[in-house]
């Protein structure tokens, strides 16, 4: 009775907090802009099948495709567990569901699952000492940039490590309750082949021991579990929720498409054709671009929550390859920042406090006149995030809004306007190759 | 007809404007983009392109002196006024000549033809001058010989605004399969395909501080493969690689080709 609420109120205040948080970051996402989406419902729900829930996009490294596979199924699958221990800690039960049907023809089922959790767990556990090993022995490249120095590597340890704190718990809870089994101590179950394997671990251990165990398993995964969806909503690992939406709402365009704005083109109408009606003059002033988060679309912003920071977009951008300051993850990062930052003010101060800070002073020009455009950060990304739109938009502020482009650029700019061609070639003589046709 | 490849009979290059005074439109609009009138190594592309078409008997025409810049470049560095300026003086001149379907040498200004353009007013059939080929060559329009590259080796570079940005991948690869070829891929090639370093507006400036220039990397990644031919379909990949074959001193060994210059030379144009 007393366990069970506990049980309750644990639950339930983990829950809660982890609701609040999430409500927050939905808020934060809703300050961006409208965003232009192209694609139908089927188009969406087909995208997000495939990248989300299938990882096609994962399969670009096979290594990690694997790894990553096995920490994913077995999270999928033990919610199922999951399930079962929400039921016994409700009802002060021991194994629920298995009672519910140990009698009938699906009680197979049960073992099946619990055997099937288990191989996976053992897998992720394996995957888990692989993910830790690359970050911190074999230290691959992706993860030691300079945007991962500090907390995002701690975070990153931290919920790998919780990983294995789940899984250890939930292979002591097993291995403990099939040794009570062994000694008629607890009711069969069916067998568990990768509990049976570590029970005689406990061959030694009185049942009185292997019960308060099996408890500590239960509750250490408990805890963990509860911990773990406390922790997400403030760390990358945002991820695992996040990737669903966000690969639903991908903008289903060619890649090279970039956005028209209405505003200029209104005014650009206005200048090539003067008998057009004048703008409203109390109309407010068009923003062009984004100087901050406010200024991006709920999709770049719900981008930045769903980037769990693995650096693929980085390890293909040509501009961070040969040195240069660019890395798009740290676009994302910085986005993300930012906007905690404004949700936070927004917090404290109520929603029209200005800081007068802004995502430019996290984000360089530096960074920003080093991409190409080329969209390899685009495609590489297994959840479908657009780092390459954030930096158009910033680009588009600097030039429109402050006409900080880079001189040579400008002379560009300028040459186009006057020559209609980017050089300083005369307009005449466009067409001077078709007298060199010989 | 037996005349065409008789260099010494030079070959007229209409434009939209004459045809407009005869009353006529043309079938297909060349758009030749700024590197293509400009530059002498993209105007050898542009050259070998309109003999081609003309040795094809297609009825196209160029906007000669009357074209101007997408807009591209202005764009992707932010200068969204600009772009808009470029696009809908070029629309409004589309249009009036009843453009339907252009075809380009240029990624870049395919790209934005083909997807910036339309919600501005200018709705065409785009295609790159590598789709157009294939289908000369599947419509019997023209022939290859497959002689011109014997025993040659060759990789192709793909280009962002072709590639990824629009996903023809394959379109390239079957022309130069038509030339008896087989193409070595590098390991950077489709999806994956490493930029040559000049899209979004990069052409036109310098490169940030970094430890190498993307274009070397690039071409070095090409020159490991040590083929003859680094086949392009892009102006600015084409100079880039270019310059980074050059800076290798492997511009004796390797020669980077345009697909319309191979098709051209596989025609004797």
């Amino acid at each position: 009775m007393i366990s069970s609420l506990i049980f309750i109120l644990i639950f339930f205040s983990a829950f809660g907090f982890f609701l609040f948080r999430v409500i927050k970051i939905r808020r934060n996402i809703l300050l961006g802009t409208d965003a232009q989406l192209e694609g139908t419902v089927s188009q969406r729900i087909f995208t997000m099948l495939c990248v989300a829930f299938g990882q096609s996009k994962m399969t670009a490294r096979p290594v990690a495709f694997f790894l990553h596979l096995f920490v994913y199924t077995a999270f999928l699958f033990t919610q199922i567990e999951l399930l079962e221990i929400i039921i016994d800690g409700v009802s002060g039960g021991h194994r629920t569901i298995w009672h519910w049907i140990e009698n009938s023809a699906i009680a197979i089922t049960y073992t099946i699952l619990i055997n099937a959790i288990e191989l996976l767990s053992i897998l992720a556990f394996f995957a888990t000492i692989a993910f830790i090993s690359r970050r911190n022995i074999i230290r691959l490249a992706r993860f030691q940039k300079p945007e991962m120095k500090g907390w995002p590597s701690l975070d990153a340890n931290l919920i790998l490590s919780g990983e294995l704190f789940l899984i250890l718990s939930i292979m002591l809870m097993n291995s403990a309750d099939v040794a009570l089994q062994h000694m008629g101590q607890s009711q069969s179950t069916g067998k568990f082949l990768i509990s049976n394997l570590i029970a005689p671990v406990w061959q030694n251990t009185d049942s009185a021991t292997l019960h308060i165990l099996e408890r500590v398993g239960w509750w250490g995964h408990l805890i963990g579990i509860l911990g773990f969806m406390v922790y997400l909503p403030f760390s990358k690992h945002f991820h695992i929720l996040l990737a669903f939406p966000n690969t639903f709402f991908t903008n289903q365009k060619s890649k090279g498409k970039f956005t028209n704005l209405a505003a200029v083109t209104s005014e650009v109408k206005l200048m090539l054709d003067p008998t057009l009606p004048p703008p409203d003059a109390n109309a407010p002033l068009p923003k062009f671009g984004a100087k901050d988060v406010q200024h991006l679309t709920w999709k770049n912003l719900m981008d930045a929550y769903t980037c769990t920071e693995c650096g693929r977009c980085t390890s293909v951008c040509p501009a961070n390859l040969t040195g240069k300051k660019l890395s798009p993850r740290k676009i994302m990062m910085d986005t993300r920042d930012r906007l905690e930052e404004v949700g936070k003010n927004i917090d404290k101060h109520g929603k029209d406090y200005l800081d007068n800070k802004s995502l430019l002073d996290r984000i360089s020009e530096e960074e920003l006149w080093a991409c190409t455009s080329c969209n390899a950060c685009v495609q590489a990304c297994p959840v479908n995030i657009n780092p390459l739109e954030i930096i158009l938009e910033l680009r588009r502020d600097l030039v429109m809004e402050q006409s900080k482009a880079p001189s040579s650029l400008n002379a560009m700019f300028s040459n186009i306007e006057n020559n209609a061609a980017p050089w300083q070639f005369s307009p005449m003589d466009r067409a001077n190759w078709t007298q060199e046709m010989n | 007809m037996t005349q065409k490849n008789n260099s010494s009979t030079p070959i007229r290059i209409p434009t939209c404007a004459e045809l407009a005074t005869e009353g006529k439109t043309p079938d297909v609009l060349f758009w030749v983009g700024c590197a293509g009138s400009f530059d002498d190594r993209a105007k050898k592309v542009t050259k070998s392109f309109a003999r081609i078409l003309h040795h094809a008997d297609i009825n196209f025409a160029i906007l000669g002196t009357e074209e101007s810049c997408t807009g591209d470049p202005a764009k992707r560095a932010g200068n969204e006024f600009l772009f808009q300026m470029m696009a809908l003086q070029n629309i409004q001149l589309l249009n009036a000549y009843h453009i339907k379907k252009i075809v380009t040498a240029c990624p870049h200004c395919f790209n934005t033809l083909k997807n910036e353009y339309p919600e501005l007013g200018g709705q065409y059939e785009v295609i790159h001058h590598s789709q157009f080929l294939l289908e000369l060559i599947e419509t019997g329009k023209i022939k290859v010989n497959g002689n011109s590259f014997r025993g040659k080796k060759i990789t192709y570079h793909d280009p962002c605004y072709l590639g990824r940005a629009n996903d023809v991948y394959e379109a390239p690869r079957d022309l130069i399969e038509k030339l008896d070829l087989e193409i070595t891929e590098m390991k950077r090639s489709r999806e994956k395909g490493f930029c040559c370093g000049a899209g979004g507006a990069q052409m036109f400036k310098e490169a940030e501080p970094g430890n190498k220039e993307v274009n070397i990397e690039r071409a070095e990644e090409a020159m490991a493969l040590s083929p003859d031919i680094i086949a392009v379909g892009c102006p600015f990949c084409n100079t880039m690689l270019t310059d980074g074959i050059k800076i290798n001193e492997k511009q004796d060994k390797i020669t980077v080709l345009d697909l319309a210059e191979m098709i051209a030379q596989a025609n004797n144009l």
